[in-house]
């Protein structure tokens, strides 16, 4: 078949069902854990019930995880209608109402997408979480069947790469570069340079690699777009493969992502069937073939060489550059490796041209970047942004600000390799080089919002308990250096630190930062560096005072049962697991703070409208010794 | 030679590079790799045990003891971290009776850590086989084991 015959039957399996009416149910990892299969069980039950014709699709996500499950419901010649946080009780009403009866239940809507504005529905991509955004890499996201080939075609899928086979190697590499696309896996790094150098290395067996270990513990962007457009980083893997020369791709997929890889193996093979993967794709004398490695648990295993190591089914350590993997990688042949978002927007660079690429961003940084935003914040999920975008505006017109209403302490993005950004930077645009100036990084995507209630030493701690246990232990200064600060970090949570661990920790990382052999020991210092810069009062508190501003360092917090609010209905002392808590009923109770082991269960227990279980920190608990009767 | 593991082994070619893959598609099937597994592979492999061990010791998806039926896996990854995950843990620690990184005495539960299941948005998380639950609190702790007792 002819790429226009594949085009064309795309087209019209496409425009047939767009004739039909769709219930789009978003069911990646994130609807699922919120209850999307029961959501889609209760749909298919109503359709028969009513026996309704309707076409019902699990779709991506389409990044507003705070509020799944979402449904989308589109009639033919009608606009998209968006529900969300739809639970199954709910479903019968919306189809019964809208599919029946023809009312879209604008109160339940959440927006709608179409040319034609419906009464009462917003249009979604006015909201104010979505306005900001700009969607390159995360344009089929929610909207297309992932496991179908045809729905990515009928979306001017492919077609990226009928254009490049068309023109010479070297010329779609020129594109790239004129597009200004920098790598999106964290160092950000010109792509098109990049595959100019493998071009260059001489040998005819040359591998480009897909890297989708993303090891960020706290970043999900690679895991969306691989399981609600798989197609569109595998379109950029094959103009990427055609402009190096390369003859064989591994997509190196972390194995915490079952659907992600589900979604990959099955993309693989529809593409096989239609001949754009294999010998002669499309007809032309480009072979190229992909076999996807799963992870197998190594945080390490993303950086470039290590990642080479473990395909090659060794250890996965890295090793000093050079050589670069661009003259020795895989098998010491000419490898070239790029992010799973570096490669999604490559496919769109081709479709639409360097030129409307660069037309986003900034100066230096083209285009958008995706980020995932966790944390204490209203409305968590995936973004994609474009570069230059005001911190403040990501977190308080796109995030909905704090949740509670809480004061923010930080924002940490780059993950274990990056920083705290502490408030008075919010007005900071969000690009590589303004999030090094402030001592963090852009990193792949992960930005986590810490609030009043987070302790800044303690995540701290967290980072370096991730790094320390992911070294791989090869160059001595991220072996014994992050170990070393680990220690100390750990002291100063349990309130044994001493005046003298500051400058110790600043000189241990400071050492560690200039001398790692990998980027993993090189920027594992930069959560610690960040918070003694930004964050020194909460050093000091932990030090000086053996007091835990935030109130979460274990050692340093004490639960403490307000006399005068305890209204004695003992279900603090039922649940405390350690038999604690002394008292009885409408008795004002005492924890026992010998016994206590901290684990916050009374505090869960306590009716809000008593509160009378609290955390104090910095001072030890005086109080009654035994139960009295609860005051009148 | 247990059948199942000779099944396993006799099925694949011994390419370069296949250690891993072999390892993982021995766990999947077998649940753990075991000294018997290790000294096979290696004599297929003609690589020595303790290349094998030493492949197989650095991935932290790999384990050698048996398991428990169900795997128990509480996120520790950063935004659970910041949303309690650390409770969480304790809290299902305390319900099975067992640290993370063990296996109960009856082999029904085992229990790991994670460093995120891409699940942030809805942190914190615990996954007991394949189910993801999200926006976990202590509270639902109990409850969501008592399904698998
Ligand atoms: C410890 C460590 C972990 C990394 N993890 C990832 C990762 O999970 N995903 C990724 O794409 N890049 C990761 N990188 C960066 C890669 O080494 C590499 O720079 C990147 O994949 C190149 O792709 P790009 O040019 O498209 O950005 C990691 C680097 C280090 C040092
Ligand atoms: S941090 Fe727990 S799912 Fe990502």
């Amino acid at each position: 078949m002819t790429f226009e015959e594949i085009q064309n039957r795309a087209i019209a399996e496409w425009k047939n069902l767009c004739g039909e009416t769709r219930i789009l149910v978003g069911a990646a990892t994130c609807g699922r854990s919120a209850g999307a299969l029961s959501v889609l069980d209760a749909i298919n039950e109503e359709l028969t019930k009513h026996n309704i014709d309707a076409v019902v699709t699990q779709v991506g996500c389409i990044g507003l995880c705070y509020t799944e499950p979402i449904i989308c419901i589109v009639k033919p010649q009608q606009p998209h209608i968006f529900y969300a946080s739809v639970t199954p009780e709910i479903v019968p009403e919306i189809i019964e109402d809208y599919l029946l009866k023809g009312d879209p239940r604008p109160d339940l809507a959440l927006g709608s997408v179409g040319n034609k504005n419906v009464k009462g529905i917003p249009n979604l991509f006015d909201l104010p979480m979505l306005k900001p955004q700009v969607r390159i890499v995360l344009r089929n996201c929610g909207f297309i069947d992932p496991t179908n080939i045809n729905h990515y075609i009928a979306n001017s899928g492919y077609s990226g790469l009928v254009k490049a086979l068309k023109m010479s190697p070297e010329k779609v590499i020129e594109e790239v570069k004129e597009s200004g696309l920098r790598g999106r896996g964290g160092a950000g790094f010109p792509t098109g340079m990049k595959w100019g150098f493998c071009r260059k290395a001489p040998g005819n067996e040359k591998y480009l690699v897909c890297n989708a270990d993303e090891g960020d513990p706290g970043a999900f962007m690679d895991r969306s777009v691989l399981e609600g457009d798989p197609h569109g980083v595998l379109e950029g893997i094959l103009i990427g493969a055609y402009a190096i020369g390369a003859t064989k791709g591994y997509i190196y997929c972390r194995a915490e992502y079952p659907l992600a890889l589900e979604r990959l193996y099955t993309a693989l093979s529809q593409m096989r069937e239609y001949g754009i993967l294999g010998n002669n794709i499309l007809g032309t004398d480009f072979s190229f073939d992909i076999e996807i490695k799963e992870g197998a648990g190594a945080f390490v295993c993303g950086e470039e060489t290590a990642l080479i190591a473990s395909i090659e089914g060794r250890r996965g350590i890295p090793r000093s550059r050079p050589p670069f993997p661009a003259n020795s990688g895989i098998w010491g042949k000419p490898t070239n490796i790029n992010n799973v978002e570096t490669l999604a927007n490559v496919s769109m660079i081709l479709q639409r041209g360097a030129t409307w690429f660069a037309g986003f961003g900034t100066e230096n940084c083209r285009g958008t970047k995706t980020f995932s935003l966790a944390g204490k914040i209203k409305r968590t999920g995936l973004i994609e942004v474009p570069f230059g975008i005001p911190l403040r505006q990501v977190i308080y017109d796109i995030g909905g600000g704090i949740t509670g209403d809480k004061r923010l302490k930080a924002v940490q993005t780059g993950g274990p390799s990056g920083g705290f950004i502490p408030p008075e930077f919010l007005e900071t645009p969000v690009d590589y080089e303004s999030l090094t100036k402030l001592g963090s990084i852009m990193g792949s995507g992960g930005m986590i919002v810490a609030d009043e209630d987070n302790c800044i030493v303690d995540m701290a701690r967290f980072f370096l308990t991730f790094t320390q246990s992911e070294s791989c232990g090869k160059c001595v200064p991220c072996r014994v250096g992050t170990r070393q600060m680990l220690d100390i970090l750990e002291r100063i949570c349990r309130g044994e630190g001493e005046e003298e661990d500051i400058n110790k920790l600043q000189h241990l990382a400071e050492t560690v930062r200039d001398s790692a052999l990998c980027a993993l020991g090189g920027t594992a210092p930069n959560p610690v560096l960040t918070s003694l810069r930004y964050f020194p009062n909460e050093y000091e508190a932990h030090i000086k005072e053996k007091r835990c501003p935030a109130k979460v360092c274990t050692e340093l917090v004490y639960y403490y049962i307000l006399p005068d609010k305890c209204e004695g209905c003992m279900l603090c002392l039922r649940n405390c697991p350690v038999e604690a808590i002394k008292g009885g009923k409408r008795m004002v109770h005492i924890i026992d703070q010998e016994k206590c082991i901290k684990c916050g269960t009374c505090l869960d227990f306590c009716p809000p409208r008593f509160n009378a279980v609290v955390k104090i920190s910095g001072e030890h608990p005086v109080g009654l010794e035994e139960p009295i009767p609860v005051k009148k | 030679m247990s059948g199942k593991l000779a099944e396993i082994l006799n099925i694949h070619k011994w390419e370069k590079g296949t250690l891993i893959f072999i390892l993982q598609k021995v766990q999947r099937e077998l649940g753990y790799i075991s000294e018997e597994a290790i000294s096979e592979i290696a004599k297929r492999a003609r690589i020595s045990i303790s290349e094998v061990f030493g492949v197989a010791s650095f991935y932290s998806q790999f384990h050698f003891t048996p398991r428990g039926k169900h795997t128990v896996k509480v996120c520790l990854g950063t935004s659970c971290h910041v949303q309690g995950g650390p409770r969480i843990l304790e809290a299902v620690e305390r319900e099975l009776g067992i640290k993370a990184g063990e296996t109960t005495k009856d082999y029904k539960f085992n229990l790991e850590t994670v460093a995120c299941f891409g699940c942030c948005a809805l942190s914190p998380v615990i996954v007991v086989d394949k189910t993801v639950y999200s926006r976990m609190t202590t509270k639902r702790v109990k409850e969501i084991l008592r399904l698998y007792q």
